[in-house]
């Protein structure tokens, strides 16, 4: 793993070092959304500790080597949640804070929803909701063979997962015993109109995925050792595939942003942003020159 | 009549043929082996075929991540499911991150016959044409489509291929050469040029015949190649021969015509008469009936040549 500027590696399962880690990964989500004025705020926050788990303390990945054939992938079907990924990409030293500040801008390889094409590490094109579950599974027969055992990680929303085309894909890998993919569900409740239960109902989720043919396990997708916990599980698993339903919080870290739907797609203004940063116990945003 | 070859079997041997030039060369299908001939692919190559299911979304994006991780995908069902199940599927993981993704949809146009409206293709190619970077290619025999298929093999991005369900005549050579993007001059006149691709090329071919007998010269193109269209090939004919008319069956929206035309009307407008499918969908028949029932026949295409030149100034 790339050594950082200040001569440390990130790569760590000490579940302390990786909370610091999320916090550090939420101020630069909430820092670049209010930069660029927009961009989805709540699933990015509730995905942060999932993706910080998979990013320092999981995935085998250089990057320094982006296109290493033998490392492990990362799909996130939900795209609009990827600030988060951004952010973790930016602390792993895959692209840098001045990639960051030009989210969401013309010209910028930091598109609006993932772009496999111009960021190094966003291994798949994803933002049409639905689809990168079958993206992942793709990955995952395609590296089966290989030496390294590569695996693949993906994240959906449960929102998401009303899209006929996750059960097309949840049939499939459990047919092909694809046991090198692993879908996290960042189930925060909420989607875009209300309430997911209230919208359209996808409870029973572990059940679901069971009666598919996966390993579901259902953890806090807060706590930091649920998650390591449930990837040793899905590591350990052999002839399906494994389906993770971390209970979530919209917005999570910033009482403002929680369990409310309209901070979906919002960008904070300078006020909340100050109020975000005040929350996340990090300085006042400095301005820029 | 001469020596007629499924494109379809031909198809299902190049890729049998790619398999064993490659071992990155992956088939997904979707339940329609038997049809589309990927059976062949799938009993000489059984760990590199996947037969998905009746889930065409799903097989689409599964072929996209495949090839995202380094593999020559081949993702196969009829035209009018592969295309149109899944468009966005295309679009979105396929054609945005442009990788080497290959659909090909066979049972293209009316000649399905009995099957009837539900399976007769007749916007698969104005749909793919729509998508950015996608390639579009519509072969007129075996020769063609063998060479059509090696080269979207080979080239690093997203190529759409419709194949009819019926034999066709064999019309070029074994050492015939197929370039992506670049037409071929199959018959040479002076009078108009009759552009064609599939099946209906050789309905041109014939309507060419009918046309000597009236003493006028036309010439044949075969534009397989509908996206990038061969814009130069194009150009020169409509110089040439001062007028032109296009054929294919597919409908009057999107496909061949539009293509040529939007070509002709930029940059060397002359008299242009198409022969398609007018905005309609299809229905159940022998594929001769409905050839005649929705006009093309070489006598369709012979009227509409005579049209076009008594258009010429």
């Amino acid at each position: 793993m790339r050594r950082l500027e200040n001569g440390k590696s990130h790569r760590t399962r000490d579940p302390d070092r990786l909370r610091e880690l999320a916090r550090q990964v939420r101020v630069s989500i909430v820092k670049m959304i209010h930069r660029a004025r927009s961009g989805h705020t709540g699933g990015s926050l509730s995905c942060t500790d999932i993706l910080v788990c998979l990013y320092f303390a999981e995935m085998r990945h250089y990057p320094f080597q982006p296109y290493w054939p033998g490392r492990d992938r990362f799909v996130l079907s939900k795209g609009h949640a990827v600030p988060a990924l951004y952010a973790v990409l930016k602390h792993s030293g895959y692209i840098t804070q001045r990639d960051l500040d030009r989210l969401r801008q013309l010209g910028s390889i930091l598109q609006g929803h993932p772009d496999s094409r111009r960021c190094p590490g966003v291994e798949a094109s994803t933002g049409s909701l639905g689809q990168g579950l079958s993206v992942a599974h793709g990955m995952a027969l395609a590296i089966r063979s290989l030496p390294e055992q590569p695996r693949v990680y993906v994240v959906l929303g449960d929102g998401e997962i009303q899209e006929g085309q996750v059960w097309e894909a949840a049939m499939s890998a459990a047919h092909y015993k694809s046991d090198n993919l692993c879908a996290f569900v960042d189930s925060n409740g909420l989607q875009i109109d209300g309430e997911v239960q209230r919208i359209m109902g996808v409870e029973p989720l572990a059940d679901k995925f069971r009666a598919f043919g996966w390993n579901a396990l259902e953890i806090d997708g807060h706590r930091i050792e649920e998650i390591l916990d449930a990837l040793d599980q899905a590591r350990a698993c052999r002839g399906r595939p494994t389906a993770v339903v971390a209970r979530t919080v919209k917005g999570k870290g910033v009482p403002l942003f929680e369990n409310q739907a309209k901070w979906h797609g919002k960008a904070p203004n300078d006020d909340e942003l100050a109020q975000a940063l005040r929350a996340l116990g990090e300085p006042p945003a400095e301005e820029a020159p | 009549m001469s020596r007629t070859l499924s494109t379809r079997e031909e198809f299902g041997r190049t890729l049998v043929r790619l398999g064993e030039m490659s071992r990155d060369v992956v088939v997904l299908d979707a339940d329609l082996s038997s049809s589309t001939c990927t059976r062949m692919f799938a009993d000489r190559f059984p760990d590199r075929f996947f037969n998905m299911g009746i889930s065409e979304q799903d097989m689409i994006c599964t072929a996209a991540g495949m090839s995202l991780a380094g593999k020559i995908s081949f993702a196969c069902s009829f035209a009018v499911f592969v295309t149109g199940r899944c468009w966005e599927q295309i679009r979105q993981s396929v054609a945005l991150p442009g990788v080497n993704v290959n659909i090909v949809g066979t049972h293209g146009g009316i000649t399905v016959g009995k099957d009837g409206a539900s399976h007769q293709a007749l916007e698969d190619i104005a749909v793919m044409r729509a998508i950015p970077s996608m390639t579009v290619i519509v072969p007129a025999d075996a020769v063609e489509t063998r060479k059509a298929v090696e080269a979207a093999a080979w080239y690093d991005g997203p190529v759409y291929i419709r194949l009819t369900r019926e034999k066709l005549p064999v019309l070029y050579p074994d050492e015939k050469r197929f370039r992506i993007g670049v037409g071929s001059l199959v018959r040479d006149g002076d009078d108009v040029s009759l552009f064609g691709i599939g099946l209906m090329l050789h309905q041109a071919l014939e309507a060419a015949t009918l046309l000597e007998a009236e003493g006028v010269s036309a010439r044949v193109v075969d534009l397989a190649t509908v996206k990038p269209i061969d814009e130069d090939l194009v150009l020169r004919c409509a110089r040439e021969t001062g007028c032109v008319v296009t054929a294919e069956e597919h409908s009057f929206i999107g496909g061949l015509g539009d293509a040529v035309g939007e070509v002709l009307l930029r940059r060397h407008p002359v008299p242009m008469e198409r022969i398609g499918v007018r905005d309609a969908f299809g229905r159940s028949g022998s594929p001769q009936d409905l050839l005649e029932y929705f006009e093309l026949t070489p006598a369709a295409i012979a009227s509409a040549a005579r049209r076009a030149i008594g258009r010429k100034t």
